[in-house]
């Protein structure tokens, strides 16, 4: 298994050889992939509100937004930009520290989950032992900022509506935490990096989604109910409530939910192609392919287009996955808040738990193909 | 000192800082609310203490569990008691603060002599660094800790029953009366709020008087 590249050292290195001391350049890089996440992040959503737009005229046959730049890419930008301009209040009777608290609750975690997304062998903030759990502690900590918004607003129906967005981020959080313990259980890690790399070798045929469809469906829906999306976008459904614990949130504090809401189905996409679609991985392996050309796996040239590829096919995976996410949001009805309830709690809990058993199971019955 | 070591204490100095400052917070305010978020500040300070112990498997499981479970559940208690009660001043009210404070006095002076006469050894030298702190963790909980590990399982097992026994409405048919009045299968079975007990209270004194 070849390492890639290593940024991280050559960065430092190239640091030293300018005459900086060795603390001093390690100071320098840490920041950087932290930035680099951050305005990843934001493009990302960027394009993702764009696209949001344009399938969503599609499927209405609409154009859609197309004077902001050519195709209306600059729309999301001007959107934002409106956001910002937008007079930021608070209720008279509000509570103003909790209630601009919530908003950045809600949202933080969020980013900090990109801590784990890897495109690439090194191409990684960090690779933690901890890595896939650490996404789900962190998710774990919105329902706060959800319950702390809608108790800030002092108003029953933001009450009311950041109770039911904790109780349905708290219960679709179990069948998501259990089908990642399937894969969990098949890799042997909670490394990001070890869950991919168990994945390649074969390309396309040693992607998870074979092994785990069950599992890939449970933790779909799971995300996107974790992301309130359509259509599971209760908490902010605009037609039975008065939109929910956002009801009394205006310029930048309301783009911080809008935000959050956007990176987390950008976060959920990259990672369920991190556990069910390999990755970084070339649908045919990489290694294979130079090896049936000769190429030799070291070479420099090989890694940078390895890595390129890695960037580019987690993104590109991760943009599928968000199409047919918004493909849902314009075919599927919203559903009621007990049929929600009953979704999670009765059907996706005990398919996910059978799942589960059931990957033991073949865990020990063929620990080839079940990482034994 | 190098780089690590001054990120470590200037970390553990913040941290501490949280904890106590929070901790108090806790305690001292007179919002619940403002309490119950801040015990959630509590809880993740803690666990960012534990990862500059090297824990980190414990400090993640510390948020979930405790910040993204136990906090989450204080907090809809708190928010679901719709109960307002006027506290009247108590006569001779330092008398039961005293005593707090005489308990809560005695066990800080308890763990703090804990804390000194415990020898805290710490070798540094011979530990081995632990790679994977998770595997270590699955070793111990089924070699030397298997009987406390299973008995925690069965714990949880228990409540999860009871969880589901209470939370099946089934049994409980679509109309009942009571002597309140009717409930519909949209209305819980619960004890009516105070509001509507009056009014039924009322309701009846009028209808003896007529």
């Amino acid at each position: 298994m070849t390492t890639g590249i290593d940024l991280q050292g050559s960065f430092i290195e190239s640091l030293k050889q300018l005459g900086l001391s060795d603390g001093l350049s390690k100071a320098l890089w840490i920041p950087l992939p932290s930035f680099l996440m951050i305005i990843g992040a934001t493009v990302g959503v960027l394009v993702v509100v764009w696209l949001e737009r344009k399938i969503s005229a599609a499927a209405q046959q609409r154009i859609g937004p197309e004077y902001a730049g050519p195709l209306g890419v600059l729309q999301p930008v001007a959107d934002g930009i409106k956001l910002v301009f937008k007079e930021d209040i608070v209720p008279a009777k509000a509570d103003p520290w909790l209630f601009t608290l919530g908003p950045v609750l809600v949202m933080l975690p969020v980013f900090v989950s990109y801590l784990i997304v890897p495109f690439g062998q090194n191409l990684i903030i960090t690779d933690l032992n901890v890595g896939i759990f650490l996404w789900i502690v962190l998710s774990s900590i919105a329902p706060i900022g959800l319950l702390m918004s809608g108790y800030a607003s002092n108003n029953k129906y933001s009450l009311l509506g950041g109770l039911r967005a904790a109780a349905q981020s708290i219960s679709y959080e179990i069948p998501l935490a259990l089908s990642v313990l399937a894969v969990v259980m098949m890799s042997n890690s909670l490394s990001t990096i070890d869950i991919v790399q168990q994945q390649s070798g074969y390309g396309i045929l040693g992607w998870n989604i074979w092994r785990q469809p069950v599992g890939f469906v449970v933790f779909w829906i799971s995300a996107l109910a974790e992301c309130e999306r359509l259509p599971f976008d209760l908490p902010e459904a605009e037609e039975e409530l008065v939109a929910g614990y956002q009801t009394e949130y205006a310029g930048m504090k309301f783009g911080l939910f809008y935000l959050g809401s956007y990176v987390n189905l950008v976060l959920s996409a990259l990672v369920v192609a991190i556990l069910y679609l390999g990755g970084w991985e070339f649908p045919i392996s990489i290694d294979a392919l130079a090896g049936w050309l000769g190429v030799n796996e070291s070479s420099a040239w090989l890694e940078v287009i390895t890595a390129s590829l890695g960037i580019t096919m987690t993104v590109l995976k991760a943009y599928f996955l968000i199409f047919i996410a918004i493909l849902l949001r314009w075919t599927v009805p919203r559903v009621r808040i007990d049929q929600l309830l009953d979704l999670g709690w009765k059907f996706l809990l005990p398919v996910s738990l059978v799942n589960l058993l059931l990957t033991a199971a073949l865990k020990l019955a063929f620990p080839i193909a079940f990482g034994g | 000192m190098n780089l690590a070591e001054g990120v470590q204490i200037v970390s553990f100095a913040i941290l501490s800082a949280l904890v106590i400052g929070a901790a108090l917070g806790v305690v001292l305010l007179s919002n619940i609310v403002y309490s119950a978020f801040l015990l959630g500040g509590v809880f993740i300070s803690i666990s960012g203490i534990y990862i500059l112990l090297n824990a980190d498997f414990v400090a993640a499981a510390q948020v979930l569990i405790y910040v993204g479970a136990v906090n989450v559940l204080i907090l809809f208690a708190i928010m679901l008691v719709n109960k307002q009660e006027d506290f009247s001043t108590l006569p001779r009210r330092w008398l039961r603060q005293g005593a707090t404070a005489l308990v809560c006095g005695g066990i800080f002076a308890l763990l703090a002599t804990m804390i000194l006469v415990t020898p805290w050894s710490i070798d540094t030298t011979s530990s081995a660094m632990i790679d994977n702190t998770i595997v270590e963790i699955g070793k111990h909980f089924f070699s030397d800790f298997l009987l406390p590990f299973e008995l925690a399982s069965i714990l949880l097992l228990m409540a999860m029953v009871g969880a589901i026994i209470l939370a099946r409405r089934d049994l409980i048919p679509d109309t009942v009366t009571t002597k309140e009045g009717t409930t519909t299968a949209l209305t819980l079975p619960e004890r009516p709020s105070e509001l509507e007990v009056r009014e039924l209270a009322s309701a009846k004194g009028s209808s003896t008087s007529k």
